[in-house]
Protein backbone atom coordinates (compact mmCIF):
# COMPACT_ATOMS: atom_id res chain seq x y z
CA UNK A 1 0.00 0.00 0.00
CA UNK A 2 1.41 3.39 -1.26
CA UNK A 3 0.99 6.91 -1.79
CA UNK A 4 1.59 7.49 -5.46
CA UNK A 5 2.67 10.96 -7.25
CA UNK A 6 1.26 12.11 -10.39
CA UNK A 7 0.90 15.32 -12.63
CA UNK A 8 -1.64 16.33 -15.12
CA UNK A 9 -1.97 18.91 -17.39
CA UNK A 10 -4.75 20.59 -19.44
CA UNK A 11 -5.54 23.49 -21.61
CA UNK A 12 -9.02 25.19 -22.41
CA UNK A 13 -10.43 27.85 -24.63
CA UNK A 14 -12.95 29.65 -23.32
CA UNK A 15 -15.97 31.52 -25.07
CA UNK A 16 -16.76 34.95 -23.12
CA UNK A 17 -20.68 35.76 -23.81
CA UNK A 18 -23.25 33.29 -25.73
CA UNK A 19 -24.50 33.55 -28.95
CA UNK A 20 -28.24 34.45 -27.06
CA UNK A 21 -30.07 36.73 -29.65
CA UNK A 22 -27.02 38.79 -29.90
CA UNK A 23 -26.08 38.86 -26.34
CA UNK A 24 -26.62 42.76 -25.56
CA UNK A 25 -26.01 44.81 -23.07
CA UNK A 26 -26.72 48.36 -22.36
CA UNK A 27 -25.30 51.01 -20.27
CA UNK A 28 -26.49 54.31 -19.58
CA UNK A 29 -23.95 57.08 -18.72
CA UNK A 30 -24.65 60.91 -17.24
CA UNK A 31 -23.08 63.57 -14.97
CA UNK A 32 -24.87 65.12 -12.16
CA UNK A 33 -24.80 68.85 -11.34
CA UNK A 34 -21.46 68.37 -9.11
CA UNK A 35 -20.01 67.25 -12.33
CA UNK A 36 -19.59 63.64 -11.64
CA UNK A 37 -21.07 60.70 -13.36
CA UNK A 38 -23.41 58.10 -12.72
CA UNK A 39 -23.34 54.93 -14.70
CA UNK A 40 -26.50 53.05 -15.26
CA UNK A 41 -26.70 49.21 -15.44
CA UNK A 42 -28.79 46.17 -15.15
CA UNK A 43 -26.04 43.83 -15.05
CA UNK A 44 -25.74 42.97 -11.48
CA UNK A 45 -22.14 42.59 -9.53
CA UNK A 46 -21.98 39.05 -7.34
CA UNK A 47 -18.54 40.26 -5.54
CA UNK A 48 -16.75 39.95 -9.16
CA UNK A 49 -16.36 43.05 -9.58
CA UNK A 50 -17.99 44.19 -11.96
CA UNK A 51 -18.42 47.57 -10.47
CA UNK A 52 -14.93 48.16 -10.23
CA UNK A 53 -13.76 47.56 -13.36
CA UNK A 54 -16.88 49.44 -15.40
CA UNK A 55 -16.01 52.31 -13.25
CA UNK A 56 -12.62 52.08 -14.24
CA UNK A 57 -13.60 52.02 -17.49
CA UNK A 58 -15.86 54.77 -17.42
CA UNK A 59 -13.77 56.91 -15.77
CA UNK A 60 -11.13 56.16 -18.39
CA UNK A 61 -13.49 56.98 -21.76
CA UNK A 62 -14.60 59.98 -19.50
CA UNK A 63 -11.50 61.31 -18.51
CA UNK A 64 -11.88 62.21 -15.17
CA UNK A 65 -10.79 60.86 -11.95
CA UNK A 66 -12.43 57.24 -11.23
CA UNK A 67 -13.50 58.60 -7.83
CA UNK A 68 -15.95 60.66 -9.73
CA UNK A 69 -17.84 57.67 -11.40
CA UNK A 70 -20.76 55.78 -9.47
CA UNK A 71 -22.46 52.32 -10.82
CA UNK A 72 -25.33 51.85 -10.34
CA UNK A 73 -26.53 48.43 -10.53
CA UNK A 74 -30.12 48.86 -8.73
CA UNK A 75 -33.06 47.73 -10.27
CA UNK A 76 -33.11 45.82 -14.27
CA UNK A 77 -36.93 47.24 -13.77
CA UNK A 78 -35.51 50.71 -14.38
CA UNK A 79 -32.15 50.27 -15.54
CA UNK A 80 -31.04 49.92 -19.57
CA UNK A 81 -31.40 46.20 -20.76
CA UNK A 82 -28.71 43.79 -20.26
CA UNK A 83 -28.64 39.76 -20.75
CA UNK A 84 -27.00 39.58 -17.26
CA UNK A 85 -23.93 38.21 -15.39
CA UNK A 86 -23.20 35.33 -17.01
CA UNK A 87 -20.87 33.48 -19.39
CA UNK A 88 -17.64 35.73 -18.15
CA UNK A 89 -19.10 38.38 -20.49
CA UNK A 90 -19.66 41.07 -17.72
CA UNK A 91 -16.15 42.96 -18.64
CA UNK A 92 -16.63 42.25 -22.32
CA UNK A 93 -19.97 43.35 -22.95
CA UNK A 94 -20.66 45.89 -20.77
CA UNK A 95 -17.38 46.98 -20.76
CA UNK A 96 -17.87 47.81 -24.63
CA UNK A 97 -21.24 49.77 -23.54
CA UNK A 98 -20.02 51.72 -20.99
CA UNK A 99 -17.12 52.81 -23.54
CA UNK A 100 -19.78 53.83 -26.46
CA UNK A 101 -21.99 55.45 -23.81
CA UNK A 102 -18.94 57.39 -22.28
CA UNK A 103 -17.77 58.56 -25.35
CA UNK A 104 -20.99 60.32 -26.36
CA UNK A 105 -21.46 61.86 -22.39
CA UNK A 106 -17.92 63.38 -23.00
CA UNK A 107 -18.32 64.43 -26.36
CA UNK A 108 -21.15 66.71 -24.81
CA UNK A 109 -19.24 68.00 -21.61
CA UNK A 110 -16.45 68.39 -24.22
CA UNK A 111 -19.35 71.07 -26.45
CA UNK A 112 -20.58 72.37 -23.37
CA UNK A 113 -16.94 73.38 -21.99
CA UNK A 114 -15.44 74.70 -25.37
CA UNK A 115 -19.05 76.83 -24.88
CA UNK A 116 -18.16 78.14 -21.74
CA UNK A 117 -14.32 78.39 -22.57
CA UNK A 118 -15.03 80.27 -26.33
CA UNK A 119 -12.87 77.57 -28.07
CA UNK A 120 -13.67 74.87 -30.48
CA UNK A 121 -14.87 71.71 -28.58
CA UNK A 122 -12.52 69.34 -30.76
CA UNK A 123 -8.84 71.53 -29.42
CA UNK A 124 -10.00 70.25 -25.81
CA UNK A 125 -8.86 67.50 -23.48
CA UNK A 126 -9.34 65.83 -20.46
CA UNK A 127 -6.19 65.44 -17.45
CA UNK A 128 -7.95 62.97 -15.77
CA UNK A 129 -8.04 65.14 -12.64
CA UNK A 130 -11.34 67.13 -13.01
CA UNK A 131 -10.09 69.31 -15.28
CA UNK A 132 -10.41 70.31 -19.01
CA UNK A 133 -8.37 72.37 -20.99
CA UNK A 134 -6.95 74.07 -24.34
CA UNK A 135 -4.70 70.92 -25.73
CA UNK A 136 -1.24 72.77 -25.06
CA UNK A 137 -2.46 75.33 -22.94
CA UNK A 138 -3.05 73.79 -19.71
CA UNK A 139 -3.97 77.67 -18.36
CA UNK A 140 -7.40 77.30 -20.58
CA UNK A 141 -9.15 75.27 -18.40
CA UNK A 142 -12.30 74.80 -17.18
CA UNK A 143 -13.41 71.78 -13.96
CA UNK A 144 -15.85 69.06 -15.29
CA UNK A 145 -17.39 70.15 -12.11
CA UNK A 146 -17.80 73.93 -13.80
CA UNK A 147 -18.91 72.33 -17.72
CA UNK A 148 -21.60 70.26 -15.96
CA UNK A 149 -22.75 72.73 -14.28
CA UNK A 150 -22.84 75.25 -17.04
CA UNK A 151 -24.88 72.56 -19.19
CA UNK A 152 -27.27 72.05 -16.20
CA UNK A 153 -27.79 75.57 -15.63
CA UNK A 154 -27.12 78.01 -18.16
CA UNK A 155 -26.56 76.10 -21.67
CA UNK A 156 -29.56 73.68 -21.48
CA UNK A 157 -27.92 70.61 -22.11
CA UNK A 158 -27.74 67.05 -20.59
CA UNK A 159 -24.57 65.43 -20.82
CA UNK A 160 -25.40 62.22 -21.05
CA UNK A 161 -24.84 59.27 -23.07
CA UNK A 162 -26.15 55.78 -24.49
CA UNK A 163 -24.24 52.39 -25.04
CA UNK A 164 -24.95 49.19 -26.59
CA UNK A 165 -22.76 46.60 -27.34
CA UNK A 166 -24.34 43.52 -29.54
CA UNK A 167 -22.97 40.63 -31.71
CA UNK A 168 -25.47 39.97 -33.94
CA UNK A 169 -27.07 36.52 -33.66
CA UNK A 170 -25.10 34.22 -35.78
CA UNK A 171 -27.38 31.81 -37.65
CA UNK A 172 -26.26 28.13 -38.25
CA UNK A 173 -25.28 27.32 -42.06
CA UNK A 174 -28.34 24.64 -42.80
CA UNK A 175 -26.17 23.31 -45.34
CA UNK A 176 -22.19 22.94 -43.58
CA UNK A 177 -23.20 23.65 -39.74
CA UNK A 178 -20.71 26.46 -39.93
CA UNK A 179 -21.71 29.52 -37.42
CA UNK A 180 -19.85 31.88 -35.72
CA UNK A 181 -21.38 31.94 -32.00
CA UNK A 182 -17.88 33.63 -30.61
CA UNK A 183 -15.72 36.80 -31.47
CA UNK A 184 -13.48 36.33 -28.02
CA UNK A 185 -11.89 33.62 -26.51
CA UNK A 186 -10.12 33.43 -23.10
CA UNK A 187 -7.58 30.48 -22.22
CA UNK A 188 -5.61 28.48 -19.44
CA UNK A 189 -3.13 26.02 -19.12
CA UNK A 190 -2.78 23.71 -15.87
CA UNK A 191 -0.47 21.52 -14.23
CA UNK A 192 -1.87 20.15 -11.41
CA UNK A 193 0.23 17.46 -8.86
CA UNK A 194 -1.68 14.97 -6.86
CA UNK A 195 -0.97 12.03 -4.06
CA UNK A 196 -3.26 9.42 -4.67
CA UNK A 197 -3.15 6.70 -1.54
CA UNK A 198 -4.26 3.60 -3.23
CA UNK A 199 -5.42 1.46 0.40
CA UNK A 200 -7.99 4.19 1.06
CA UNK A 201 -8.55 5.81 -2.79
CA UNK A 202 -7.95 9.50 -1.77
CA UNK A 203 -6.65 12.10 -3.98
CA UNK A 204 -5.60 15.17 -2.85
CA UNK A 205 -4.22 17.86 -4.99
CA UNK A 206 -0.94 19.46 -3.65
CA UNK A 207 -0.13 22.23 -5.96
CA UNK A 208 -1.33 23.96 -8.93
CA UNK A 209 0.70 26.17 -11.52
CA UNK A 210 -1.37 27.96 -13.95
CA UNK A 211 -1.26 30.26 -16.48
CA UNK A 212 -4.12 32.59 -17.45
CA UNK A 213 -4.61 34.65 -20.64
CA UNK A 214 -7.29 37.08 -20.22
CA UNK A 215 -6.78 40.23 -22.50
CA UNK A 216 -5.87 43.21 -20.66
CA UNK A 217 -6.11 42.29 -17.32
CA UNK A 218 -7.80 45.89 -16.09
CA UNK A 219 -7.70 44.93 -12.50
CA UNK A 220 -5.02 42.78 -11.60
CA UNK A 221 -6.28 42.78 -7.98
CA UNK A 222 -9.96 41.52 -9.49
CA UNK A 223 -8.54 39.16 -12.20
CA UNK A 224 -6.31 37.39 -9.31
CA UNK A 225 -9.01 37.20 -6.89
CA UNK A 226 -11.18 35.32 -9.61
CA UNK A 227 -8.40 33.13 -10.83
CA UNK A 228 -7.40 32.11 -7.05
CA UNK A 229 -10.98 31.42 -5.82
CA UNK A 230 -12.56 29.67 -9.20
CA UNK A 231 -9.60 27.04 -9.56
CA UNK A 232 -9.72 26.52 -5.69
CA UNK A 233 -13.54 25.60 -7.12
CA UNK A 234 -12.13 23.66 -10.05
CA UNK A 235 -10.36 21.85 -7.53
CA UNK A 236 -13.62 21.35 -5.28
CA UNK A 237 -15.25 20.16 -8.59
CA UNK A 238 -12.58 17.60 -9.43
CA UNK A 239 -11.96 15.63 -6.14
CA UNK A 240 -15.12 16.84 -3.36
CA UNK A 241 -18.27 18.38 -4.39
CA UNK A 242 -21.10 16.69 -6.22
CA UNK A 243 -25.10 17.25 -5.91
CA UNK A 244 -25.12 13.89 -7.20
CA UNK A 245 -25.71 10.47 -4.87
CA UNK A 246 -22.24 8.69 -4.74
CA UNK A 247 -24.41 5.59 -4.10
CA UNK A 248 -27.09 4.11 -6.40
CA UNK A 249 -29.85 5.97 -4.65
CA UNK A 250 -30.95 9.32 -4.62
CA UNK A 251 -31.80 8.93 -0.84
CA UNK A 252 -27.77 9.45 -0.45
CA UNK A 253 -27.74 12.52 -2.32
CA UNK A 254 -26.19 15.31 -0.30
CA UNK A 255 -28.63 17.51 1.63
CA UNK A 256 -26.98 20.15 3.33
CA UNK A 257 -23.36 20.99 3.93
CA UNK A 258 -22.58 17.95 6.61
CA UNK A 259 -22.86 15.58 3.90
CA UNK A 260 -22.17 18.28 0.68
CA UNK A 261 -18.57 18.05 1.03
CA UNK A 262 -16.42 21.11 -0.06
CA UNK A 263 -12.51 21.58 0.36
CA UNK A 264 -11.85 24.39 3.35
CA UNK A 265 -9.12 26.62 4.23
CA UNK A 266 -7.20 23.08 5.38
CA UNK A 267 -7.81 21.77 2.41
CA UNK A 268 -5.75 24.65 -0.34
CA UNK A 269 -3.45 23.65 -2.69
CA UNK A 270 -0.47 25.88 -2.98
CA UNK A 271 -1.00 27.49 -6.40
CA UNK A 272 1.05 29.57 -8.51
CA UNK A 273 -0.36 31.86 -11.40
CA UNK A 274 0.75 33.41 -14.12
CA UNK A 275 -1.18 35.88 -15.46
CA UNK A 276 -0.96 36.37 -19.80
CA UNK A 277 -1.83 40.19 -20.76
CA UNK A 278 -3.07 39.92 -24.83
CA UNK A 279 -5.02 42.56 -25.11
CA UNK A 280 -8.54 41.23 -27.05
CA UNK A 281 -8.92 43.56 -30.62
CA UNK A 282 -12.80 43.70 -29.56
CA UNK A 283 -12.47 44.00 -25.79
CA UNK A 284 -13.10 47.01 -23.92
CA UNK A 285 -8.89 48.69 -23.52
CA UNK A 286 -8.25 44.82 -24.38
CA UNK A 287 -10.42 43.33 -21.33
CA UNK A 288 -11.95 39.46 -21.34
CA UNK A 289 -13.01 37.58 -19.08
CA UNK A 290 -11.63 35.80 -16.42
CA UNK A 291 -15.31 34.48 -14.85
CA UNK A 292 -15.77 30.90 -15.47
CA UNK A 293 -13.13 29.36 -17.37
CA UNK A 294 -10.93 30.02 -14.17
CA UNK A 295 -11.90 26.46 -13.29
CA UNK A 296 -12.07 24.74 -16.47
CA UNK A 297 -8.70 23.21 -16.50
CA UNK A 298 -8.36 22.03 -13.42
CA UNK A 299 -10.60 19.38 -14.08
CA UNK A 300 -9.18 17.80 -16.78
CA UNK A 301 -5.78 18.40 -14.92
CA UNK A 302 -6.46 16.46 -12.05
CA UNK A 303 -7.97 13.72 -13.74
CA UNK A 304 -5.06 13.05 -16.01
CA UNK A 305 -2.87 13.71 -12.72
CA UNK A 306 -4.62 10.95 -11.33
CA UNK A 307 -4.13 8.67 -14.16
CA UNK A 308 -0.76 9.57 -14.31
CA UNK A 309 -0.05 8.26 -10.84
CA UNK A 310 -2.16 5.09 -10.93
CA UNK A 311 -3.04 4.34 -14.56
CA UNK A 312 -6.84 4.83 -13.34
CA UNK A 313 -8.39 6.59 -16.39
CA UNK A 314 -11.48 8.41 -14.60
CA UNK A 315 -14.45 10.05 -16.54
CA UNK A 316 -17.38 10.73 -14.31
CA UNK A 317 -16.47 13.46 -11.88
CA UNK A 318 -15.90 14.04 -8.73
CA UNK A 319 -13.13 11.63 -9.00
CA UNK A 320 -14.45 9.90 -5.62
CA UNK A 321 -12.33 6.98 -3.03
CA UNK A 322 -15.07 4.84 -4.60
CA UNK A 323 -14.03 5.22 -8.00
CA UNK A 324 -10.85 5.10 -7.64
CA UNK A 325 -10.90 2.09 -5.30
CA UNK A 326 -12.85 0.41 -8.14
CA UNK A 327 -10.60 1.55 -10.85
CA UNK A 328 -7.68 -0.04 -8.95
CA UNK A 329 -9.23 -3.32 -8.44
CA UNK A 330 -10.08 -3.63 -12.05
CA UNK A 331 -6.61 -3.04 -13.44
CA UNK A 332 -5.54 -5.41 -10.40
CA UNK A 333 -3.43 -2.39 -8.39
CA UNK A 334 -1.99 0.62 -9.11
CA UNK A 335 0.43 1.15 -12.76
CA UNK A 336 1.64 4.33 -12.49
CA UNK A 337 2.20 5.82 -15.68
CA UNK A 338 6.02 7.00 -15.17
CA UNK A 339 6.89 3.72 -14.26
CA UNK A 340 5.98 2.37 -18.17
CA UNK B 1 -45.74 31.57 24.54
CA UNK B 2 -44.79 34.01 26.50
CA UNK B 3 -41.95 36.78 25.42
CA UNK B 4 -38.83 36.77 27.43
CA UNK B 5 -37.12 39.84 28.57
CA UNK B 6 -33.49 39.47 28.07
CA UNK B 7 -30.88 41.93 29.01
CA UNK B 8 -27.74 41.96 27.69
CA UNK B 9 -24.71 43.85 26.39
CA UNK B 10 -23.92 43.75 22.33
CA UNK B 11 -20.72 45.58 21.49
CA UNK B 12 -20.12 47.09 24.48
CA UNK B 13 -23.71 48.74 24.72
CA UNK B 14 -26.01 47.77 27.84
CA UNK B 15 -29.13 46.32 25.28
CA UNK B 16 -32.84 44.95 26.91
CA UNK B 17 -35.14 43.42 24.49
CA UNK B 18 -37.73 41.05 24.29
CA UNK B 19 -36.99 37.27 22.57
CA UNK B 20 -39.74 34.80 21.52
CA UNK B 21 -40.48 32.03 22.87
CA UNK B 22 -37.41 29.55 21.26
CA UNK B 23 -36.22 32.13 19.55
CA UNK B 24 -32.39 31.74 18.25
CA UNK B 25 -29.56 34.34 18.89
CA UNK B 26 -29.60 34.71 15.14
CA UNK B 27 -32.88 36.11 14.46
CA UNK B 28 -33.46 38.02 17.58
CA UNK B 29 -29.77 39.90 16.66
CA UNK B 30 -31.58 40.28 13.32
CA UNK B 31 -34.71 40.79 13.69
CA UNK B 32 -35.27 42.04 17.62
CA UNK B 33 -32.29 44.36 17.93
CA UNK B 34 -31.58 45.10 14.56
CA UNK B 35 -28.43 44.04 13.92
CA UNK B 36 -27.91 42.48 10.32
CA UNK B 37 -24.36 41.85 10.44
CA UNK B 38 -24.27 38.02 11.62
CA UNK B 39 -25.88 36.66 8.35
CA UNK B 40 -28.65 33.86 8.05
CA UNK B 41 -26.66 30.75 5.79
CA UNK B 42 -27.94 27.08 6.88
CA UNK B 43 -29.95 27.55 9.87
CA UNK B 44 -27.70 24.29 11.39
CA UNK B 45 -24.74 25.18 12.62
CA UNK B 46 -22.57 24.28 9.53
CA UNK B 47 -21.41 27.61 7.08
CA UNK B 48 -19.95 29.80 10.14
CA UNK B 49 -21.91 33.42 8.79
CA UNK B 50 -23.90 33.79 11.50
CA UNK B 51 -20.56 33.47 13.90
CA UNK B 52 -21.22 36.07 16.99
CA UNK B 53 -19.07 35.94 20.30
CA UNK B 54 -20.51 35.46 23.45
CA UNK B 55 -18.13 36.14 26.60
CA UNK B 56 -14.88 36.00 24.16
CA UNK B 57 -15.96 32.66 22.72
CA UNK B 58 -17.26 32.18 19.11
CA UNK B 59 -20.42 30.51 18.91
CA UNK B 60 -22.95 29.84 16.45
CA UNK B 61 -26.00 32.58 16.62
CA UNK B 62 -28.07 30.10 14.76
CA UNK B 63 -27.66 27.40 17.33
CA UNK B 64 -28.12 29.41 20.49
CA UNK B 65 -31.34 30.63 22.19
CA UNK B 66 -31.62 34.58 22.40
CA UNK B 67 -32.54 34.40 26.28
CA UNK B 68 -29.17 32.40 26.70
CA UNK B 69 -27.58 35.20 26.22
CA UNK B 70 -29.13 37.05 29.43
CA UNK B 71 -26.84 38.86 31.50
CA UNK B 72 -23.78 38.17 28.67
CA UNK B 73 -21.69 40.12 26.55
CA UNK B 74 -22.07 39.73 22.46
CA UNK B 75 -19.80 41.03 19.97
CA UNK B 76 -20.89 40.55 16.13
CA UNK B 77 -18.66 42.30 12.88
CA UNK B 78 -20.70 45.56 13.42
CA UNK B 79 -18.97 45.99 16.88
CA UNK B 80 -15.39 46.06 15.37
CA UNK B 81 -14.49 49.61 15.51
CA UNK B 82 -16.20 52.39 13.82
CA UNK B 83 -15.91 54.94 12.20
CA UNK B 84 -12.03 54.03 12.21
CA UNK B 85 -11.68 49.97 10.59
CA UNK B 86 -10.50 47.49 12.81
CA UNK B 87 -7.05 46.44 11.26
CA UNK B 88 -8.04 42.97 10.39
CA UNK B 89 -11.32 44.91 8.28
CA UNK B 90 -8.34 46.70 6.70
CA UNK B 91 -6.48 43.46 5.71
CA UNK B 92 -9.64 42.62 4.45
CA UNK B 93 -10.09 45.27 1.83
CA UNK B 94 -5.94 45.45 1.13
CA UNK B 95 -5.25 41.16 0.41
CA UNK B 96 -9.29 41.16 -1.70
CA UNK B 97 -10.40 38.72 0.96
CA UNK B 98 -13.99 38.72 0.29
CA UNK B 99 -15.94 38.52 -3.08
CA UNK B 100 -19.55 38.14 -2.58
CA UNK B 101 -18.89 39.31 1.10
CA UNK B 102 -21.49 37.09 2.61
CA UNK B 103 -19.06 34.63 4.51
CA UNK B 104 -17.33 37.98 5.75
CA UNK B 105 -19.10 39.09 9.04
CA UNK B 106 -18.39 35.26 10.42
CA UNK B 107 -14.79 35.36 9.22
CA UNK B 108 -14.57 38.77 10.72
CA UNK B 109 -15.82 37.50 14.11
CA UNK B 110 -13.49 34.16 14.46
CA UNK B 111 -10.36 36.20 13.35
CA UNK B 112 -10.76 38.49 15.62
CA UNK B 113 -11.43 35.93 18.31
CA UNK B 114 -8.49 34.27 17.65
CA UNK B 115 -6.46 37.45 17.32
CA UNK B 116 -7.85 38.56 21.06
CA UNK B 117 -6.76 35.23 22.58
CA UNK B 118 -3.40 34.73 20.32
CA UNK B 119 -1.87 37.96 18.43
CA UNK B 120 0.51 36.47 16.85
CA UNK B 121 -1.36 33.04 15.39
CA UNK B 122 0.55 30.45 13.10
CA UNK B 123 -0.69 29.97 9.70
CA UNK B 124 -2.41 26.56 10.86
CA UNK B 125 -4.02 28.36 13.52
CA UNK B 126 -5.54 30.66 11.17
CA UNK B 127 -6.64 27.77 9.28
CA UNK B 128 -8.14 26.25 12.58
CA UNK B 129 -9.71 29.59 13.49
CA UNK B 130 -11.49 29.90 10.34
CA UNK B 131 -12.34 26.30 9.82
CA UNK B 132 -15.73 26.44 10.66
CA UNK B 133 -16.51 29.47 8.21
CA UNK B 134 -17.67 28.28 4.66
CA UNK B 135 -16.82 30.68 1.91
CA UNK B 136 -17.60 30.47 -1.53
CA UNK B 137 -16.02 32.86 -3.56
CA UNK B 138 -11.89 33.37 -2.38
CA UNK B 139 -11.05 29.93 -2.25
CA UNK B 140 -9.48 31.21 1.70
CA UNK B 141 -6.09 31.84 0.89
CA UNK B 142 -6.74 35.77 0.62
CA UNK B 143 -8.34 35.42 4.01
CA UNK B 144 -5.68 33.56 5.27
CA UNK B 145 -3.19 35.84 4.04
CA UNK B 146 -5.43 39.24 5.66
CA UNK B 147 -5.71 37.38 8.72
CA UNK B 148 -1.59 36.87 8.98
CA UNK B 149 -0.99 40.26 7.69
CA UNK B 150 -2.74 41.26 11.20
CA UNK B 151 -0.64 39.00 12.86
CA UNK B 152 2.24 39.96 11.79
CA UNK B 153 1.57 43.97 12.10
CA UNK B 154 1.53 44.71 8.45
CA UNK B 155 -1.36 46.36 8.32
CA UNK B 156 -1.61 50.33 8.99
CA UNK B 157 -4.86 51.27 10.60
Amino acid sequence: MATHRGRGFAAINYPIGMNLGGDPSQALVHSNPDGKFTVALSAIDLGQGMKSVTRQIAAETLGVPVEDVYVDTADSDTGPHDMGSFASRGTHRMGNAVIQASNEARSVMLEAAAEELEVDAADLVTDGKGNIHVKGAPSRSITTMAAAQAAQFKQGRTIAGRGIFLIPLSEVDPDTGEMTPVSCFAHAAMLVDVEVDDETGEVAVIDMQSAYEVGRALNPKLVEQQLRGGAWMGMSHAIWETTEPYYPSREHGPEDFNSYLMPGPGDLAPHHISVLERPAPDGPYGGKGPGEMCANPVLPAVVNAVYDAIGVRIDDLPVTPEKVLRGLRAQGGAKPRRML
Amino acid sequence: MAKKPVNFTLNGDARAAFAEDGQNLLEFLRRGVGDMSPKYGCGQGTCGACTVMIDGETQLSCLVLAEAVDGKEVRTASGLPSPALDPLQVAFMENFAAQCGYCTPGMLVSARALLDRNPRPSREEVIEAISGNLCRCTGYETIIQAILAVAEGRVRA
